[in-house]
């Protein structure tokens, strides 16, 4: 058992917001992030009520779980990480031999009461589980336990890729990284390990379905099918580069509300905000995510053992990674993969998963033993 | 390597502190990658994407333009648009397009070369744009169609207006029709102002008044949505429909010119000496011009164009005869004025021709002569004999010279296309063409209107108007005026281009002559000059086309029809003061003063009858 997890009683008497273990400065950027989603659904979906209803409730729930997970001792993730990986692994292997199929791909379970996608919960399961793994060795990790982790990481990456469900596969990969990255890993293995990975992309490339080849190619040259497969890219360029530095006013974006813009509510939302409010509300939103990001380091600075700093600083990695590849792939600088835009993409799912995640990470940031500076 | 290795705290801090700096600045580097694509599609290609959405939003449709009608002079419609029904096909709105033209197919009756028509009119029309495919739907297929809309996505059934011909082949030469744009006509016509237009004048006024008669197209600019619906006007300029355009041609006398030549093909013209304005211009067979609108089929087509009436050929402006008798007055003009007669001066006519020192006789047309005739009656009777020693006294130079400014072998300058020449022979053109000198036998039967001369009937009409006119030359046409937006405006000065310098005593002469043609007792149209309050000037003429060897005789109950001469005849009318002027070609119907003056004796009484000077 690790010592610095080691129950302590409070040396300094606590903050409100330390009882009820959430970090104000990380709600509030998540709270107005959340606001300035509604409104642009609402334009979004062209004024559909009923679907920002739902996603407020979504909303509503992601935030109650957020704030429940914050309740959780670190503890109690950290002793129950290697239990709720294996669950997760199997959950994945059920996924792939009862999983029912939507869009083509096999990603969902149904419990009879719940239908639900195993890769959200991996998406925290195997962070949690390489941190406290990681933890566990003195750092920087050596070769073998590194090479472990990789091999927890590549385990669920590998049975999401499977389904297929390259976006989701992406983060995972992403979260378990990120968390083997501030381990210390070395600048050299770091160095190869990308190399091989590189090395590895054309075997990779015939590995993976034609659709997702489809969309790499795609990505590389849209032009070259501007009424198929290309149209995605286009439009999407079309919609922001027509925004301007100003945008053209709230509700106001023709590519979005005459329809030229496919799924405007969803992973190509970012267009929308970009055609509406322009250059300036792009970067509003950019800089929003960045403080956030900028909150959850500092976060990771002040946590008081290697778990918490490594699971802190994983997350919020990730969450960037969603930002980067969600707007990377709108403006044209990554191939489609679906990947949302956290708080603002339509859809329950994800968000739920990634509020669970600011949980973890506040329950992180809250039970420190408190030390009178 | 130990096997065991002590945690060691502080290393670990320092190394996760230098981590979290690696992923801000890497965080931040990559942020800024993502702001400098955003500027790059925002700030420097907003121009170009700002182009792009509106092109997304925003489609273009043509406002065609409706029509101008055509009507006669007394404002009778010649050329008027009804609404038809016509299946369309929107290729946007289709997947699959051979699939549905196949469907189609089994619904309403569409032909192979309606498929044909339809793929070439695809290539002219934007993917949104509403193409027809078949133009002329009965009542029947309506119905038929209406029932399985339903199956049919992008395809509907339009209204639209067609050129309808409510004269068919009475006028189908002056007015010609309007078809189908050819791919030739796309080339050289303005794209932006027959983007809607589907048809286009072909011949005839609907031709040589294209630009009149189309008016301009408008425009709207509509707000569309991904899949081409439109929401919005955004903004629309309405097209200028085309003008009205009234004609000096009289319905009724282009009836009775056409019922006049009866079983025969031929050619009536008759006109306004003094304006030009043409009354009448008939070319018989006629078809029915309303078969081009919708797109003859090629079979009809080349049924029309090889048959041996040849309707589709326009006589009055290309067809090309030789004018026989008619173009002894001018003859006879051409002596008097060159001083080469002396019009009371008797020759005698045995009933041939000889030239000194050649045994070859030109015959007369009378086998035993017409005795001693001085000018006047050599006219009046047609005496071939003595314009044959005119004709040789003059020599063709003279000749030629004279003929030509009478308009013979010029276009007369007609608001029409395809008009022809003429042949007006002379030595240098024989020289040219044939590499031979002229031979004095030639003059001769130029004398009679023979041999090379060949001149078309509205050539005629305008020879004959200078005459009437006592020289004046007025340019034919067959448009009056026109009506834009309810104001009318003239289309010709009808003034005389020129005016040639004949003497009247001479122009008497001839002009007296002529009218003994008619009314006088030996006059060879005589028969149609009884019960008249004024006098007709005319002269028959009976065209060759079929040579008679020498010393044979012709008899037309022997010949094929298609051989047989042409009856012709001139006229105008009241002699003294005209005003109106006929040439009548009969083909093949033999003697002009029987089968060609009645026709312009009922055209003169019911244009002087029924038209106030």
């Amino acid at each position: 058992m690790n010592s610095v997890i080691r129950h302590t009683y409070p040396a300094a008497p606590k903050s409100m917001w330390q009882r009820i273990h959430l970090d104000p400065v990380l709600l509030s950027g998540l709270v107005l992030l959340a606001g300035i989603g509604l409104a642009i659904l609402y334009s979004a979906t062209d004024g559909n009520v009923k679907l920002v209803y739902n996603q407020m409730i979504r909303m509503g729930i992601a935030f109650g779980v957020m704030t429940g997970v914050a309740q959780i001792h670190p503890r109690s993730f950290y002793r129950w990480s290697p239990y709720l990986y294996g669950i997760g692994i199997l959950l994945l292997i059920a996924v792939l031999v009862f999983g029912d199929v939507g869009k083509g791909a096999r990603r969902w379970l149904d419990l009879g009461i719940v239908r639900f996608q195993p890769s959200e919960f991996v998406k925290i399961f195997t962070p949690m589980l390489v941190a406290r793994f990681l933890a566990q060795h003195p750092l920087p990790p050596q070769p073998r336990t590194l090479a472990l982790a990789g091999l927890f990481v590549l385990l669920p990456v590998l049975l999401i890729a499977k389904q297929p469900d390259l976006g989701t596969a992406i983060l995972v990969a992403a979260a378990g990284s990120a968390v083997v990255f501030f381990s210390g890993i070395s600048w050299r293995i770091l160095g190869g390990l990308i190399g091989a990975v590189l090395a590895a992309l054309p075997v990779l490339w015939t590995q993976l379905h034609d659709y997702q080849r489809d969309r790499i190619l795609m990505f590389l040259n849209p032009e070259q099918d501007p009424l198929g497969r290309g149209y995605h890219t286009i439009q999407a360029k079309i919609a922001i580069g027509s925004g301007g530095v100003w945008g053209k006013g709230w509700m106001a974006g023709t590519q979005a509300h005459l329809e030229f813009l496919p799924e405007p509510h969803t992973d190509f939302i970012f267009a929308v905000l970009a055609e509406e409010y322009g250059l300036l509300g792009a970067l509003s939103l950019l800089i929003l995510y960045l403080a956030i990001i900028a909150r959850g380091l500092l976060m990771a600075l002040q946590a008081q053992d290697t778990f918490s700093r490594l699971l802190c600083a994983g997350l919020t990695l990730t969450f960037f990674v969603y930002v980067f590849v969600n707007v990377g792939m709108v403006i044209g600088l990554l191939p489609v993969v679906g990947v949302p835009l956290p708080l603002i993409s339509y859809g329950g799912t994800s968000m739920v998963t990634l509020m669970a995640g600011f949980g973890i990470m506040m329950s992180l940031h809250t039970h420190r033993k408190l030390v009178p500076s | 390597m130990p096997a065991f290795r002590l945690k060691d705290a502080a290393l670990e801090t320092r190394l996760f502190h230098n981590r979290i700096t690696a992923t801000a600045v890497l965080v931040t580097l990559m942020t800024l990658g993502l702001v400098a694509r955003l500027i790059y599609l925002q700030v420097l290609g907003h121009e170009h994407y700002a182009m792009l959405a509106r092109d997304n939003r925003v489609k273009i449709i043509p406002l065609p333009p409706t029509r101008g009608l055509i009507y006669d002079r007394n404002g009778r419609i010649l050329a008027e648009n009804i609404s038809v029904y016509s299946l369309e096909i929107v290729p946007e709105q289709v997947d699959d397009l051979a699939g549905t033209l196949e469907k189609l197919r089994e619904v309403v009756d569409i032909s192979d070369e309606e498929i044909q028509r339809f793929q070439r009119r695809l290539k002219r029309h934007r993917r949104f744009e509403s193409v027809p495919l078949k133009l002329r739907l009965t009542e029947v297929e309506v119905a038929r169609f209406a029932v399985k809309r339903p199956f049919f996505h992008g395809v509907d059934i339009r209204a639209r207006l067609v050129r309808h011909y409510p004269y068919g082949e009475l006028v189908s030469h002056v007015v010609g029709y309007v078809g189908s744009i050819n791919e030739s006509e796309l080339k050289r016509l303005d794209p932006t102002e027959y983007r809607g237009t589907t048809h286009i004048g072909k011949v005839g006024v609907e031709r040589a008044y294209e630009t009149l008669l189309h008016g301009h197209t408008g425009y709207a600019e509509i707000e569309t949505n991904a899949v081409g619906r439109e929401l919005r006007v955004l903004k629309e300029s309405p097209p200028r429909p085309g003008g009205d355009l009234h004609l000096s041609i009289d319905i009724d006398l282009q009836d009775i010119a056409y019922r006049g030549l009866g079983e025969h093909n031929g050619a009536v013209v008759a006109m306004e000496p003094q304006t030009g304005r043409v009354l009448a211009l008939v070319s018989k067979p006629g078809f029915d011009p309303n078969v081009f609108v919708f797109g003859i089929g090629r079979k009809a087509y080349q049924e029309l164009r090889n048959s041996p009436d040849r309707p589709l050929f326009d006589r009055t402006l290309r067809g090309r005869y030789p004018p026989g008798s008619t173009i002894k007055p001018f003859i006879g003009l051409a002596g008097l004025e060159y001083g080469v007669i002396d019009a009371r001066k008797e020759i005698f006519c045995p009933g041939f021709y000889r030239l000194p020192g050649i045994s070859h006789r030109y015959r007369d047309w009378k086998k035993w002569g017409h005795g001693s005739v001085a000018l006047k009656s050599a006219i009046t009777q047609s005496c071939d004999v003595y314009f044959y020693d005119l004709a040789h006294n003059l020599g063709i130079d003279r000749l030629h010279d004279f003929l030509s400014h009478f308009g013979f072998g010029r276009r007369t300058g007609i608001d029409l296309g395809g008009e022809k020449a003429g042949l007006l022979p002379s030595r240098d053109w024989k020289r040219k063409t044939f590499h031979q000198p002229w031979y004095p036998g030639e003059t001769l039967i130029t004398g009679i209107g023979q041999g090379f001369l060949q001149v078309t009937p509205l050539q005629l009409v305008k020879a004959t108007a200078i005459l009437a006119n006592r020289g004046a030359v007025v340019t034919p046409h067959v448009a009056a005026y026109r009506v834009i937006d309810g104001k009318s405006s003239p289309l010709y000065l009808e003034e005389p281009e020129t005016r040639l310098r004949l003497n009247p005593r001479h122009l008497r002469t001839i002009i007296d002559a002529m009218v003994n043609v008619v009314h006088g007792a030996r006059g060879t149209a005589r028969r149609i000059g009884l019960g008249l309050d004024y006098r007709i000037a005319g002269k028959t003429g009976t065209a060759q086309v079929f040579t008679v060897k020498q010393d044979e005789e012709y008899r037309a109950s022997k010949v094929a029809k298609k051989l047989r001469d042409h009856a012709l005849f001139i006229a105008f009318a009241p002699a003294d003061r005209p005003r109106i002027t006929v040439a009548v070609i009969a083909e093949n119907a033999g003697h002009g003063g029987s089968a060609a003056a009645p026709i312009a004796r009922r055209l003169i009484e019911h244009y002087l009858n029924h038209q106030q000077p």
